[in-house]
């Protein structure tokens, strides 16, 4: 079954390769319409030609023939009236004579020869057969005295081969003795071998006509082709960056003019590139500039605030509570600068990956060291998984910042439940997982929040004070990175945000080694007892995962044997059962 | 020039009440962030001295002769990078970067020109300070006459000299730091990180490029042929180690 549509693939290849060389190759096309066409029209008109030829022939032949045939005949009929045959008992002697006569004076040239018929006789003069005689012609010469004449076939009584020829037939009265058929056979050796000349001569013309015109057509292709050609590769090296690159004007036909249109078009583009070049350019500059203008006075207000906030203590309660709002707020204020600046970097692809060996888990480590006050704070406690090494050729600083994002968003929405931080590894990919416990959100807000600025709940406040730019900057260094941040979300069943980086730089990731789906949630039975608790409990979590199988929860026979697991089942089910048909979801 | 290495010594000269900590040149076009770090610098009992421009920082320099500089990459006049290389040319002062840019290259052309460390606006008085007295630090109650020996260097701990043969090497006290880091414990192997925090003072992960471009600077001062170094050797993937005493 696998194995036919592979087959019909590859003869579909083996013709697709000459019709596509058809379709690719314009001169190829023009050359060979222009073959065929010459074909036909040269059969056509050596056909034709040869046909007026032959008629001309024959009907010139069919008119000498007929003149002396009855020439001939008068002559034969005016010896035989003078001849005095009565009584001659052997009138075929005279006739033989006459046959010879006739013969002869025709002078051996084979311009014709004569046969006599009487009775059951038959006299000849010269090699040809009787048997050239047509039958129809001696049943008409039988009933008719006029000379007829009809076209034959010439057979000879020796080996020479038949030829075509004219019988001319009539009768000879003999007074007295009775009546005589006479036959005259022409035969057209001389007629046919002047066509077959003429014939000779078409085929040869009709050739090197069709040979000639051939080629001129390729003259032409080229003439046409080259130009057309000289302007693909000027559009294809100006698709690929030379921009410099244009096509050479020469005269003032359609081929200048599309070569002057190309050139233009080519001009314009280099125009709008470089005007877009250059806005760009400008937007990073003032990137950097803003950077800069900001930051300084940024620095000194930081510098006044901190020096209020030392000393609010000798602030009456309104103006110390404002110094502590400056100070908190201008850390706020710094953070979201910071990240403005490197959104705009992104923006404008200035930004780039500073790529060395790393262990991931180091990072992961100190992503949790700087966050732990964080997560003290706000009741959340942080569980590393990380069994095995995660090297791979990353940006550390841009790892550990979509990690650290990750982590704080963690903390900010786990609601002081546990988070979990996996991190796994195969031949190509590195994965980290961060999963928390606490709000969730909707399936469908699953790409929305990387979206910049984007709260799930507009009115909600914010307690940790990020910026909301966090997830979005992660998803910027991740997609440097070649890899893959998705995220994964139920309301009040928590999120899971998983990173996937390729081992080296540039590698294509197929697969993560770690599931979109948290795992405590498809496997519910793994993290009570590692180890210990063997295969029974994956057994309804498979059997869920069809989507009737949770609608009808009657246990299949294979699973009787476990009622006890299976009871248990549907206690912990409910919040698994929808989580793999929505993974599917999510993946889309 | 010994003047600048023991600025810790001269305290006497500063004579107006609490500077005592040293005098630090700001070198800053911007009047507000200029008088903010002054403020912030005598409430931290050092002296601050403030030059606006770029073509005045090194007369401003030699007049007042600061223990510390710290110096904007930005100016009117003459740049920040320009200034660095000049004062270096004349002084082991410790320099001090403040950049509004920590991502560009300005950063690594001023540490190549000379300048200890960095501190990236907007930044808080406090890392601030920390900076300063990282690079003024010294440390007298260590009496120690130690006389380390790494490479075919001799070190002279407590008198802060380098020699080689008897002829004296001359370091900033950064890359003095940095090479008595790696002689202390000649058989450990020290990551960028390690050293960022035992000479830069840094307690979280910094920028490691300080370490790279100040190993250089060390390396063309003390090596042999800086291009095959036997001093301070590289450990490749690690980080950096004391080469062995011949």
């Amino acid at each position: 079954m696998s194995n036919l549509p592979s087959l019909t693939a590859g003869s579909r290849r083996w013709w697709r390769f000459p019709v596509e060389w058809w379709w690719q190759s314009l001169p190829l096309r023009v050359i060979s319409s222009v073959f065929g066409a010459s074909v036909v029209v040269l059969v056509l008109g050596g056909f034709l030609l040869m046909r007026q030829a032959s008629i001309g022939v024959m009907e010139a032949k069919w008119d000498s023939a007929s003149i002396e045939a009855r020439q001939a005949l008068d002559t034969a009929q005016q010896q035989l009236n003078s001849a005095d045959l009565t009584g001659d008992p052997n009138p075929d002697k005279k006739l033989t004579e006459l046959a010879l006569g006739f013969a002869n004076r025709s002078g051996g040239a084979d311009q014709y020869d004569v046969i006599i018929i009487s009775g059951g006789q038959t006299i000849t003069a010269g090699d040809v057969s009787p048997a050239s005689i047509p039958a129809t012609l001696r049943d008409q010469v039988a009933g008719s005295d006029d000379l007829l004449m009809t076209p034959t076939e010439v057979v000879y009584r020796d080996d020479t081969p038949t030829v075509a020829g004219l019988a001319a037939g009539s009768a000879l009265t003999l007074p007295g003795t009775g009546r005589y058929e006479i036959y005259f056979i022409f035969p057209l050796t001389q007629q046919v071998n002047i066509l077959t000349v003429l014939q000779a001569a078409v085929v040869t013309t009709g050739a090197i006509l069709v040979v000639l015109l051939t080629f001129i057509a390729a003259l032409v292709a080229r003439q046409v082709v080259v130009p057309i050609r000289a302007a693909r590769r000027a559009a294809e090296s100006l698709a690929s960056g030379n921009l410099d690159d244009r096509m050479k004007v020469r005269g003032r036909d359609d081929l200048a003019r599309l070569a002057t249109s190309m050139n233009y078009m080519a001009s314009e583009l280099q125009k709008q590139i470089s005007q877009l070049e250059e806005l760009s350019r400008v937007q990073q500059r003032f990137v950097s500039d803003v950077s800069h203008e900001l930051r300084t006075p940024l620095t000194t207000v930081r510098m006044a605030a901190e020096v209020l906030y030392e000393t609010r203590d000798d602030f009456d309660p309104i103006a110390a509570r404002s110094a502590e709002l400056l100070q908190t707020e201008l850390d706020r204020f710094e953070a979201l600068l910071t990240d403005l600046l490197e959104i705009s970097r992104f923006d404008a692809g200035a930004a780039v990956l500073s790529l060395s060996q790393v262990d991931l888990r180091d990072i992961v480590r100190r992503v949790v060291e700087a966050s732990a006050q964080l997560a003290e704070s706000s009741g959340s406690q942080i569980r590393i998984q990380a069994p095995e090494p995660g090297v791979a050729e990353v940006d550390a600083r841009r790892i550990e910042r979509v990690l650290r994002n990750l982590l704080v968003n963690a903390i900010e929405h786990g609601e002081g439940r546990p988070i979990d931080i996996l991190l796994e590894a195969d031949d190509h990919a590195v994965a980290v997982a961060v999963r928390d416990h606490g709000v969730g959100f909707e399936a469908g807000q699953a790409r929305q929040v990387f979206i910049r600025f984007w709260r799930a709940d507009p009115a909600r406040a914010r307690t940790v004070g990020g910026t909301g730019l966090g997830l979005a900057i992660a998803m910027e260094d991740a997609n440097l990175h070649k890899g893959w941040l998705t995220a994964w979300g139920r309301p009040g069943m928590g999120a899971q945000f998983r990173l996937t980086v390729p081992r080296t730089a540039g590698g294509v990731i197929e697969s993560s080694p770690l599931p979109l789906v948290p795992r405590d949630l498809v496997l519910p039975a793994l993290p009570l007892g590692e180890g210990t608790v063997p295969t029974p409990p994956l057994e309804p979590i498979r059997s869920t995962s069809g989507p009737t199988a949770s609608a009808s929860p009657s246990p299949t026979s294979a699973d009787e044997p476990v009622v006890p697991a299976t009871s248990a089942g549907p206690g912990v089910d409910p919040p698994t059962s929808p989580s793999p048909s929505d993974a599917a979801g999510a993946a889309r | 020039m010994s003047t600048d290495q023991n600025p810790a010594h001269e305290t006497g000269r500063a004579g107006e009440g609490r500077a005592d900590k040293g005098r630090v040149l700001v070198v800053d076009d911007d009047a507000a962030l200029a008088e903010m770090l002054s403020l912030v610098l005598r409430n931290e009992g050092f002296d601050p001295i403030w030059c606006a421009h770029g073509d005045k920082a090194l007369d401003t320099y030699r007049d007042a002769r600061p223990d510390l500089v710290l110096l904007d990459l930005m100016l009117p006049g003459k740049d920040g990078v320009a200034i660095c290389r000049e004062i270096r040319a004349e002084s082991l002062v410790p320099i001090v970067m403040l950049t509004a840019k920590s991502d560009t290259i300005d950063v690594v052309a001023g540490l190549e020109a000379g300048a200890d460390d960095y501190v990236a606006k907007p930044f808080k008085a406090k890392e601030l300070i920390a900076r300063i007295k990282t690079r003024l630090r010294r440390s007298p109650e260590e009496v120690d006459q130690e006389m380390l020996r790494i490479g075919d260097l001799v070190i002279n701990v407590d008198g802060h000299t380098v020699k080689r043969n008897g002829s004296p090497i001359q370091l900033t006290p950064l890359e003095f730091d940095l090479l008595l880091a790696l002689a202390r414990r000649p058989w450990q192997v020290f990551s960028r990180e390690v050293l960022l925090e035992q000479v830069w003072g840094y307690r979280h992960a910094a920028d490691t490029r300080l370490v790279n471009v100040h190993v250089q600077r060390l390396r063309s001062k003390i090596e042999r042929d800086p291009e095959h170094p036997e001093i301070v050797v590289t450990v490749r993937g690690i980080g950096y180690k004391a080469g062995e005493p011949t």
